[in-house]
């Protein structure tokens, strides 16, 4: 049942002994600790799950660990570097863009792998892409300028 | 042994009326000051009915304390949700206080530290608890002050505080800090007179802009909630549901289950629970669960439920009465009767209930996303049989509760398995477990017959409310007949709502403002006025004046008799205290019924504004939120069936919906904070039924507005 599974977790090789069709998200949560990744719907509906995998936007509730094998797994505690906020995250921040933040790291993910395929997104590009996130305390219009603000400071600073 | 002047001075000023020992006065315990004070208005701020306020725990008041390193440590049993009050409430403590704003640090909804609380609803953090807050802060200030007029040799007038440092104003070089006057002392103390709390005036961070205090936690996943707590050795629980409210369970077969390595199978009459401790493993074996039920199937459904309530045996009350109504009826040149319906819907919050809980001995320990820690505990006590002081409720960051979180049946379970498996159990609600039983926002009907004279000046008002409860529905408008009555249930008779019910962000005032605006908008029209013009000239209120004259201007609001075609609608309400107008502009495609919304305006008046950034958040969320009541959620039933279960079929607002939002806040600077979190979503359906009629002439009266509902309606144009 248990076979050795070996995956990119936040830029580090890791290895793990587990059953390969353990679901994603709770493989993150329980086994790794990584809680950032949050359960929302389980039927990928909602987005609170979503994490990077080979730089994009997958929901990790909808996706086995043996699925992820030899590929690059970036969750939001992966996304800052040494401590420096993405920034994505920082315009989050900057533009007071959550509330209750439990949507907030599946936005910021989704967020960033939108903008690493389309860097250059238009208003209705990031609504489209942000789309099937779901916020309930209605974040909304703050995440859509908080990703036009990302979208500017990625393309001058990397 | 030489005096300490300060006890002396403590001990002369508070004998007096106390009697209290000398030695009472000061306690060490640990490392702080604490500053006990009265409860003298919290049973009236918090509104509770005396049966509960019996209930409030003698030492709820300690509000706040002073640590050695000049921290102030913050006490409340509100708990933060994405309403922001971890940033307000600080900016009320350092102002009251004194202190610099980045030493205030929020304990919040942990049972054993923090003052007892209802639960966080109605709005009425800053306006209810504020207050008490603000009066604990006071008289520390005040005794502190005292404190450093002894140890400074210089009576209180001559004192200033700044930054948590009393200044000698005649001397500014003699100085003492909080921290270093409470030197890890605790002082028992009540001043006789109580100090007033600071001036508006004299404010530095209320009224002032400050950004969410928990960003960079939540922005990196570093912020807990009750789902990411772990603990050795602990089990994930997945209980038995029934497939339908009133089922009975009447065989099971749980030998599937306990086929799983690992497994641990609880079974005790109708409770039936699987516990790993690897959760998988338990989603896998709750559905290996063979069981059978017998079904008392509920008559009603989501179509038949509003005819229901109008033909139910009801308890029947008048709210309010002035005039006579048939005085009314004899003045009225017109008269228009209309009947509202809006449905159940559910809260959805993106964070599922979920609780986890440890028992060590005689006491559990639950951290739970709760929006009533206490309210949590009390349902422990009563039913599994902890004593209240074994009983201890941590709320984490809550993800989202717009009142689905009053109620917190999964902490009660967690800690029934905890208490039975004498393991930690973490119990985190599927989707589909949270939609079943989440208390709903009721539906209700609302019937309102209504007059205007040749004028157009409402002379009737004849309101009824069936089910849906009473707030927001005051007649707002200055009619002289005038009365409302509901219609509620009869304690004998079989229960009219289907299912538990409960509060949804600003409860029940969006059913009234979706009615009554409306209605309001229908007798514009067909007095031919334009339904700013109309508000206007049937209004005394000052505040619901000053707020629609505000979203006019901002707006760019041109008059026009509707319908005019272009899609611009109004509406207007008040709330937790707080008073808003809307504007929108929509359009409709006439093809298929769907609505788009391109703008909504809101202008907000909350008496003193402690956070305009929070606020104008809490603006931008109802508006947003409001957007699904008003177009897409409506909870589908059949019998006692719950038939949306996920975010596939209940339809929350998404990005694509987005309006351009502009808000205003009429900050009131010498009156006191109201309700933030929920005014501004209370009109958003009237505002959208009316820009509808604006720009087709079809009439809605139903919620929420569909495309297939507003189709049909445009039949009728």
């Amino acid at each position: 049942m248990e076979e050795k599974i070996t995956f990119q977790l936040n830029g580090k090789k890791t290895e793990a002994l587990i059953d390969p069709s353990q679901i994603l998200l709770w493989v993150l949560r329980d086994h790794f600790g990584l809680t950032g990744t949050k359960f929302g719907c389980g039927m990928g509906f909602c987005g609170a799950c979503t994490v990077l995998i080979d730089n994009t936007p997958v929901r990790s509730c909808q996706l086995s660990v043996g699925e992820v094998a030899g590929k690059k797994v970036v969750t939001i505690e992966g996304l800052s570097d040494n401590g420096k906020l993405h920034p994505v995250q920082k315009a989050f921040v900057e533009h007071d863009a959550l509330q209750c933040g439990f949507c907030t790291p599946g936005m910021v993910m989704n967020a960033t792998g939108l903008l690493l395929k389309t860097p250059n997104p238009t208003t209705e590009q990031i609504k489209a892409g942000m789309e099937d996130n779901l916020c309930r305390c209605g974040a909304h219009v703050r995440i859509v300028e908080a990703v036009k603000t990302a979208a500017k400071e990625m393309k001058g600073g990397k | 042994m030489k005096k300490n002047p300060i006890e002396k001075q403590v001990s002369k000023e508070t004998t007096g009326s106390h009697g209290m020992p000398r030695r009472d006065f000061f306690k060490i315990l640990g490392s702080g000051i604490i500053i006990f004070f009265h409860p003298w208005s919290a049973i009236d701020l918090l509104g509770l009915p005396a049966d509960q306020a019996r209930s409030l725990p003698k030492d709820y008041n300690a509000f706040l304390q002073i640590a050695e390193d000049g921290t102030v440590n913050c006490f409340t049993g509100k708990i933060e949700m994405g309403q922001g009050i971890i940033t307000s409430l600080p900016q009320m403590m350092a102002d009251e206080l004194n202190v610099p704003l980045d030493k205030i640090k929020m304990v919040m909804g942990d049972t054993d530290l923090c003052p007892w609380d209802a639960g966080t609803w109605g709005s009425m953090t800053t306006r209810g608890f504020g207050p008490n807050m603000r009066a604990a802060a006071a008289e520390a200030r005040a005794v502190l002050t005292e404190l450093a007029s002894v140890q400074l040799g210089v009576p209180v007038t001559q004192l200033e505080v700044k930054d948590g440092i009393v200044i000698d104003t005649k001397n500014p070089k003699k100085t003492v800090s909080y921290s270093q006057l409470t030197k890890g002392k605790r002082i028992e103390k009540f001043l006789d007179v109580k100090p007033s709390v600071e001036d508006y005036t004299k404010f530095t961070y209320v009224g002032k802009s400050y950004m969410h205090s928990d960003a960079v936690l939540k922005v990196t996943g570093a912020a807990k909630f009750a789902g990411d707590l772990k603990l050795p050795g602990m089990l994930y629980a997945r209980i038995l549901r029934p497939p339908s409210h009133g089922a009975k369970l009447t065989s099971v077969d749980v030998s599937g289950a306990e086929k799983i390595d690992g497994i641990k199978v609880i079974h005790e009459g109708d409770f039936v629970a699987v516990l790993h401790e690897n959760r998988q493993k338990a989603d896998e074996a709750i559905v290996k669960i063979k069981a059978e039920y017998s079904f008392d199937e509920l008559p009603v459904n989501d179509r038949t439920i509003f005819e229901s309530m109008v033909k139910a045996d009801s308890t029947v009350r008048v709210v309010r009465s002035n005039g006579d109504l048939e005085a009314g009826r004899q003045l009225s040149d017109k008269i228009f009767e209309s009947e509202f319906h809006d449905p159940y819907l559910a809260h959805t919050p993106m964070e599922t209930h979920t609780a986890l809980a440890r028992l060590e001995g005689e006491k559990v320990t639950v951290w739970a996303g709760t929006q009533s820690p206490f309210g949590l505990q009390d349902n422990i006590v009563r039913d599994l049989g902890f004593s209240r002081e074994n009983v201890r409720v941590i709320t984490p960051f809550v993800g989202g509760g717009f009142g689905g979180k009053s109620s917190s049946q999964q902490g009660v379970e967690a800690a029934k398995l905890a208490k039975m498996t004498g393991k930690p159990v973490m119990v985190m609600w599927t989707r589909d477990e949270e939609f079943f039983y989440d208390s709903f926002h009721p539906a209700g009907v609302i019937k309102i017959k209504s007059g205007i004279d040749k004028s157009g000046m409402i002379k009737l008002w004849d309101y009824h409310i069936f089910y849906s409860g009473t707030r927001g529905s005051e007649t707002t408008y200055d009619v002289p007949n005038a009365v409302t009555t509901s219609y509620s249930q009869k304690r004998e008779a079989p229960a009219v709502h289907p299912f538990s019910t409960g509060a949804w962000r600003a409860p029940n005032n969006n059913t009234n403002t979706f009615a009554r605006e409306v209605q309001i908008d229908i007798m514009a029209s067909a007095a031919g006025i334009d339904p700013l013009e109309f508000r206007l000239k049937n209004l005394k209120d000052e505040k619901m004046i000053a707020c629609l004259k505000a979203v006019a201007d901002k707006f760019g609001y041109v008059a026009g008799k509707t319908p005019t075609g272009r899609g611009i609608g109004v509406a207007c309400g008040a709330d937790a205290g707080s008073w808003v107008a809307h504007m929108a502009e929509i359009k409709v495609d006439k093809g298929t019924g769907k609505v788009q919304v391109i703008r909504v305006a809101c202008a907000q008046e909350m008496g003193l504004c402690v956070n305009p950034e929070g606020s104008t958040i809490q603006m931008e969320g109802c508006i947003t939120m409001g957007l699904g009541y008003a177009l897409s959620e409506e909870l589908l039933f059949e019998g006692g069936n719950i038939k949306d279960r996920g975010f596939d079929s209940y339809e929350i607002p998404k990005f694509s919906w987005l309006p351009k939002i502009d808000t205003v806040i009429l900050d009131r600077k010498n009156e006191p904070p109201q309700g933030g979190g929920e005014p501004a979503i209370i009109a958003i359906g009237a505002v959208i039924a009316n820009a509808i009629f604006d720009a087709t002439g079809a009439r809605l009266y139903r919620l929420p507005m569909t495309p297939a509902r507003i189709l049909e309606a445009l039949k009728k144009v």
